[in-house]
């Protein structure tokens, strides 16, 4: 199980996720309501710019040569051929909106198909469409639009067309992946049991789920599409009786030093249009992402809330039959969309020596948070708010990272459920191995290494030099189980706390793993917290169980007690929902005569 | 009496990437479901039990044998036979987390494959509201999304969508496998209560012997793409045949200290005298 906490049920109908609006996420956020008044502003300032602006943009008027800011008629000036700055600014500000739109539209026509139909199809289809894609990928932009030039005849609209379909292969590669991923999902296979029709499952199914990143990548591909004009406007490419901030530019960069304010107006433009189309594509994204918790700072070890940590016991006082593991009062809470939400609520806990202990439970029981919780790895925001963990009779909660660390791996280890997110895949096994026999043993790497073979012999793996050698992809889950065994044995802990260890298992490789950890834990005499949801996993290795609802302890008792007479209510519940094969090879069904039936 | 689904000797390979040659997952298996009636599929992973599934679907690829559907031939369909068969094929998968689109409301998600068979979208209202009540969730829940919802509560409108048209076969593939034990129970009440009020037949592929044993008539053990054994649910539990389904059947816990005692002792007394069957 990971980190994230399931709400209970209740929790969960109340605190109804409310529609993903969209909208009402933007106008809660400033960034995007202060770049999308500027946008507004700015794009119908250069819309109505034939209205709006004082003379025609190319209209040159001698006395106006170079005029200074604030002359009559002029409010911006004029330029080094006496026209009107204002007016091209206006003029300009048509231009890059209108480059934006073609730009954009077409690149988004062309990848978005071909986005879909190529990550939708076989892969017959994928391929060509990839191989296009890659084709027009290895054209070098902008000087592809400029040896075009004498067929778009220096006109913008059709270099931004050309523009579109040389931007077309980014937003292709956004929506294909996305529609591999999706194409995955079960709903889409249901839509085609159903019998719906190709076109029926993109248009509805795959297509909205690729809505947003889709819009947002929009606003940046607008805003590539202006820096493309200005840019090629800039070098003198295309024609010149068009106004455009790069033009502008240019001209005021040649007249920086008889009027140095000329080229700082269409910069100001060009920059405030593009950053505000990226700010706002980043407001875009995050509002279809969702409204985020903030996290708080990250701080390792046990997050403690003010005054609820225990005194820390003198040494002197530890007695020396103290159990391994004694939780007492424990509570943890994590913080909510209303205040702290308790995911445990004052369990208590014991566990003695050579002990093996079952915290049993349905999801969201809080079973794996109070395992976390002794482990001191509850996820960052998480808060022990109130309780103890004494482990070997030393108080755990308030104690610092460093200090816990030290005790992680060797006082007490750990088993996750899934083994295979627990290896990384970029090491092999045996690395993996040393390194943390290492850390825990302080031994040279040639001792590390012969421990390390000795420990994967141990827990009966065949050829141990191999695994050693594999990368966690070329074992399988139920060695690299055992691996994980290995490496949590290594410094012979005390304790041995089981995450679920054999629920993403086989049955047949489940019963090994069962068997293993019942050797180990004999031969060693560790004691091994257990946490799972499963009753015939109980029924076979623990001593005793915890059974666990909502954050609480409901019962405790030993295995054998809790199974012929459970006290509580829930606990009946919940060994009456065993479906029972009673009619299973009974006892007295002698397995010779199953091996004689085999043969 | 011919059977409802049919499948004979079925092959399916997975195309191997590059130039690495296609794996062979299922190498030809065969069996029958009768009008409603329940076949489980039981085997571990790699079984070949999902592809079986995906197979009679028509999600994946048959490189051999036939799967006969009421006598009519289905192992290779058009989309467009596909279309009419939806009508008497449906299925429930195993992850009700992404068996049902986060963006669509419950009423269209369930409304959606009835409107396709071509009833009116007024009709299909009425017909998603029964629906929901077959399924025991609150009428209200046609506006909310799938993220409102438990897991158990997202099972079943994942049932309610595959009952729409009414199907005779239903491929239930781990419909309950990602449950909570108390959920679990719920939620299998339900099917047989569904297919007592509609006779409908299930292909439920597992890999949890108990539930096989509690929903099947008859099931079917599959080991790495082949069937070991097939026979009545009771029988095949209580007297296996086959080595590999005795050692499944000692491989899974009871829920009672005692008798698991004597099933590991007996687990261990089997492994040591067969050593050469290889699981893992």
């Amino acid at each position: 199980m990971s980190i994230t906490v399931i709400p209970d049920p209740a929790d969960q109908t109340s605190s109804t996720v409310p529609r993903r609006s969209v909208l009402r996420h933007l106008l809660k956020d400033p960034q995007a309501i202060v770049t999308a008044i500027l946008l507004i502003v700015l794009f119908s300032a250069g819309l109505l710019s034939p209205l709006i602006a004082p003379h025609n943009p190319n209209a040159a008027n001698l006395d106006a040569i170079n005029a200074g800011v604030g002359t009559p008629g002029y409010p911006l000036g004029g330029d080094e051929s006496g026209r009107d700055i204002l007016s091209r600014l206006l003029y300009s500000i048509e231009t890059s909106l209108i480059s934006a739109l073609i730009g954009a539209s077409v690149a988004l026509a062309i990848g978005l198909t071909a986005g879909l139909v190529g990550g939708y199809f076989s892969s017959t289809v994928r391929n060509s469409v990839e191989w296009v894609s890659s084709l027009i990928m290895t054209f070098p932009g902008l000087i592809t639009l400029i040896v075009l030039l004498p067929l778009t005849g220096g006109d913008y609209r059709w270099t931004m067309l050309i523009l579109g379909v040389l931007l077309a292969p980014g937003t292709y590669r956004i929506v294909r992946n996305l529609v591999l991923g999706v194409k995955k999902e079960l709903y889409i296979d249901a839509a085609r049991v159903s019998g719906l029709r190709d076109f029926r499952i993109l248009s509805r199914h795959v297509l909205f789920s690729v809505r947003g990143p889709v819009i947002v990548n929009t606003a940046f591909l607008m805003g590539a599409a202006v820096a493309a004009q200005s840019g090629l406007a800039f070098l003198g490419v295309g024609a010149k009786d068009v106004p455009s901030f790069g033009l502008m530019i240019s001209s005021g960069f040649n007249n920086i030093y008889a009027a140095p304010l000329q080229f700082v107006w269409p910069c100001i433009c060009l920059g405030l249009i593009t950053g505000s189309l990226v700010l706002f594509g980043n407001s875009l994204r995050d509002a279809f992402s969702g409204p985020r918790p903030k996290r708080p700072k990250p701080v390792h070890g046990l997050r403690v809330a003010d005054g609820a940590a225990p005194e820390q016991t003198p040494t002197s006082s530890i007695s020396a039959h103290a159990p391994v593991l004694a939780v007492e009062d424990l509570r943890v809470s994590f913080p909510g969309t209303k205040g702290l939400r308790e995911v445990v609520k004052g369990v208590g806990l014991t566990v003695a020596e050579g002990e093996v202990v079952g915290l049993v439970g349905e999801s969201g029981s809080g079973k794996t948070q109070t395992a976390f919780a002794i482990l001191g790895v509850l996820a960052p925001e998480a808060l022990v708010t109130r309780g103890s963990v004494r482990l070997e009779g030393r108080e755990l909660v308030g104690l610092a990272d460093s200090k816990l660390a030290a005790l992680r791996g060797r006082v007490v280890s750990y088993i996750p459920q899934e083994p295979m997110s627990n290896l990384d895949p970029s090491f092999t096994v045996g690395s993996q191995l040393t390194e943390r026999v290492r850390h825990c043993l302080r031994v040279s790497r040639r001792e590390a290494r012969q421990t390390v073979l000795d420990l994967l012999a141990r827990v009966e793996i065949a050829d141990p030099q191999r695994v050693f050698d594999s990368y966690p992809h070329q074992i399988s889950g139920g060695m690299a189980q055992r691996v994980l065994i290995a490496g949590a044995i290594a410094s012979r802990p005390r304790l041995l706390i089981a995450d679920e260890p054999t629920t993403a298992l086989d049955v047949t490789v489940q019963a090994e793993i069962l068997d293993l950890l019942r050797d180990l834990q004999k031969e060693y005499g560790m004691a091994i917290l257990l946490v799972t949801h499963n009753f015939g996993v109980v029924a076979d290795i623990c001593d005793r169980i915890a059974v666990m609802r909502s954050g609480e302890i409901v019962e405790t008792g030993t295995t054998r007690e809790v199974f012929r007479a459970p006290a509580h209510a829930y606990t009946r519940q919940l060994l009456d929902a065993i479906l029972e094969d009673d009619d299973s090879p009974a006892p007295s069904a002698p397995a010779d005569r199953l091996v004689e039936v085999a043969r | 009496m011919s059977a409802l689904l049919d499948v004979d000797q079925l092959r399916v390979q997975f195309a191997g990437k590059g130039r690495r040659k296609a794996t062979e997952v299922l190498h030809g298996v065969s069996f029958d479901i009768g009008e409603s009636e329940t076949l489980g599929l039981v085997g571990e992973s790699g079984s070949g039990k999902t592809t079986i599934g995906r197979a009679v679907l028509g999600l994946a690829k048959v490189h051999g044998g036939s799967i006969r559907f009421d006598g009519q031939d289905i192992t290779a369909t058009s989309q467009r036979q596909r279309r009419a068969l939806a009508k008497d094929i449906q299925v429930v998968f195993q992850d009700p987390y992404s068996s049902l689109n986060p963006a669509m409301a419950i009423g269209d998600i369930l409304s959606e494959p009835i409107v396709q068979q071509g009833s009116s979208s007024r009709d299909a209202r009425a017909r998603v509201k029964t629906l929901l009540d077959q399924v025991g969730l609150p009428s209200d829940s046609v506006d909310r999304r799938p993220q409102e919802f438990s897991g158990g509560q997202r099972q079943r409108i994942a049932i309610a969508r595959a009952l729409a048209p009414e199907p005779r076969l239903i491929v239930c593939d781990e419909p309950v496998s990602a449950l909570d034990l108390t959920t679990q129970a719920r939620v299998l009440e339900l099917f047989a209560e569904i297919q007592e009020r509609t006779k409908v037949a299930y292909l439920f592929i597992s890999h949890d012997l108990a539930v096989v044993r509690h929903i099947s008539d008859r099931v079917c053990v599959l080991f790495r793409g082949d069937v070991v054994e097939t026979g009545v649910a009771a029988q095949v539990i209580s007297h296996p045949q086959h080595i590999y389904t005795q050692r499944l059947i000692l491989a899974s816990p009871v829920a009672d200290p005692d008798r698991q005692a004597e099933r590991r002792r007996e687990r261990r007394r089997l492994l040591d005298q067969q050593p050469t069957v290889a699981t893992a």
